[in-house]
């Protein structure tokens, strides 16, 4: 039996741990070891993007990472987005526009959208397709994607002025 | 899609990294950004016994200016790259060619080093730092050595980098201002590799080129320093004589493999086109004073 590790980190902010082999990926603790099967295994070849998570403020593919990379890290998935029962803007903005059809992508989409919006809160058209450009979606030919992060960032930028 | 096993080692200094290298032997293979070498032990391609991961070595990071140079940190990431005001400053050609890199989720994780150490000619810091005249610091158990860009990528996934050394640093010396930049990329799509690719770096005195530095992606298996075609230009106005020439020249020393992206004579023609559309570009952004 090879080396085993105790891992732990915050998931959408609860403490957790799992034993894991250096080699498990990240993907695969999530899902069958934390239960969260939001994040959708695609191609597993780092191309399509629908396994994409937050760790540490880095949307990361997680079927390219370690779990053990992620020991003391802060991991948010699509799970962590709705607040005590209220959609997140942008779940609700995909919901509104038509930001998907079957759905495999969207938590992918969503979590890689998260991060462009925290980093970027007025983003144009092009700074939207250029960085959701690691995510593949081939239902929806991208435009209601690109309007729901439009909207969800209009709803944000609205909602923070209100706070202000 | 599993890796085979391994055993992992996280040391948080450098030297605690250059130690267990050369404890660990030749079994060992170090983890940068994972964006090469996870994908390659996931298809079994690799299958190192130990992987000693860079990733929590502070001191690895960083980007500054020491004196006439720009020092970046082997695992400064392709992200940090993008989002530095001192390099769009000082080094655009670094930002420009990084902004072409993979695709956002791999920029968080990729890193600079990694992607010179990994000695694939289809990555793109290899032929910007080519054009950019770069060198790099090795670290190894008998101390530190630096060595130049030029010289630095023997063929496919080898470098001059020895057993039980680390790529720590990226060195750049600052171009002169009012030094004009390109990199023009052919690819098929988002997250692919070049078909052809040119990295220009242009300064010129006046109507003629004082200096030049032109570096070729995946045109060979290794990135490729454009020698004749930077020698031909130097002194020469940047007309379409002088383009056709430089691309002819850049051509000549083409020797890209046949894959899904185009036969050799096709890819060797993007680099002709590549490389004029580099030059073009980067004359139009220098300074002609």
């Amino acid at each position: 039996m090879a080396k085993t590790y105790k891992v732990a980190f915050k998931l959408n902010g609860k403490d957790v741990a799992a034993e894991v082999e250096p080699r498990e990926l990240l993907i695969y603790t999530l899902r069958e070891k934390l239960a969260h099967t939001g994040s959708h295994i695609g191609c597993e070849t780092t191309h399509c993007g629908a396994c994409t998570v937050d760790v540490d403020g880095m949307s990361v593919k997680a079927c390219t990472v370690l779990t053990v990379q992620c020991d003391g890290s802060q991991l948010l998935t699509v799970e962590g987005l709705e607040q005590g029962g209220v959609l997140h803007a942008l779940q609700q903005a995909f919901h509104e526009e038509h930001g998907l059809q079957c759905g495999y992508c969207t938590p992918g989409m969503l979590t890689r959208a998260y991060r462009l919006l925290q980093e970027n809160p007025n983003p144009t058209e092009h700074d939207i397709r250029y960085g959701i450009s690691g995510n593949l979606c081939r239902c929806t030919g991208y435009q209601n994607i690109v309007k729901a992060v439009q909207s969800a960032a209009r709803k944000l930028a609205a909602t923070a002025a209100k706070a202000a | 899609m599993i890796p085979a096993g391994f055993d992992y080692h996280a040391p948080r200094t450098l030297a605690d990294a250059i130690k267990l290298l050369g404890d660990l032997g030749p079994d060992a293979r170090l983890l940068a950004g994972g964006h090469s070498l996870l994908p390659m032990m996931k298809l079994r391609f690799a299958e190192p016994a130990h992987l000693v991961d860079l990733g929590k070595i502070p001191e690895l990071r960083g980007i500054a200016q020491v004196g006439n140079e720009i020092h970046i940190g082997a695992m400064t990431t392709e992200h940090d790259l993008l989002r530095s005001a001192l390099l769009a400053e000082k080094v655009p050609l670094l930002v420009e060619g990084t902004s072409w890199i993979a695709d956002p989720q791999v920029r968080y994780k990729g890193t600079i080093g990694g992607d010179i150490s990994h000695g694939d000619p289809g990555n793109d810091h290899p032929a910007l730092m080519l054009a950019l005249d770069a060198s790099f610091a090795l670290k190894g158990p008998r101390g530190e050595r630096v060595v130049k860009a030029d010289g630095y990528f023997l063929g496919l996934y080898s470098t001059l980098l020895e057993p039980g050394e680390i790529l720590t640093q990226i060195r750049i010396p600052l171009p002169a201002a009012g030094t004009g930049w390109s990199y023009q990329k052919l690819k098929r799509k988002t997250g692919d590799f070049a078909t052809a690719a040119t990295a220009v770096l242009l300064q010129m005195k006046g109507n003629s080129v004082a200096k030049v530095g032109i570096g070729l992606t995946n045109l060979a298996p290794t990135a490729l320093k454009a020698r004749a075609a930077e020698d031909y230009l130097v002194g020469k106005a940047i007309d379409e004589r002088a383009l056709t020439e430089a691309a002819r020249l850049a051509m000549s020393i083409c020797d890209p493999m046949q894959d899904q992206r185009g036969d050799a004579a096709y890819k060797t023609a993007m680099c002709g086109e590549m490389t004029r559309r580099a030059l073009a570009a980067a004359h139009a952004r220098a300074s002609k004073s």
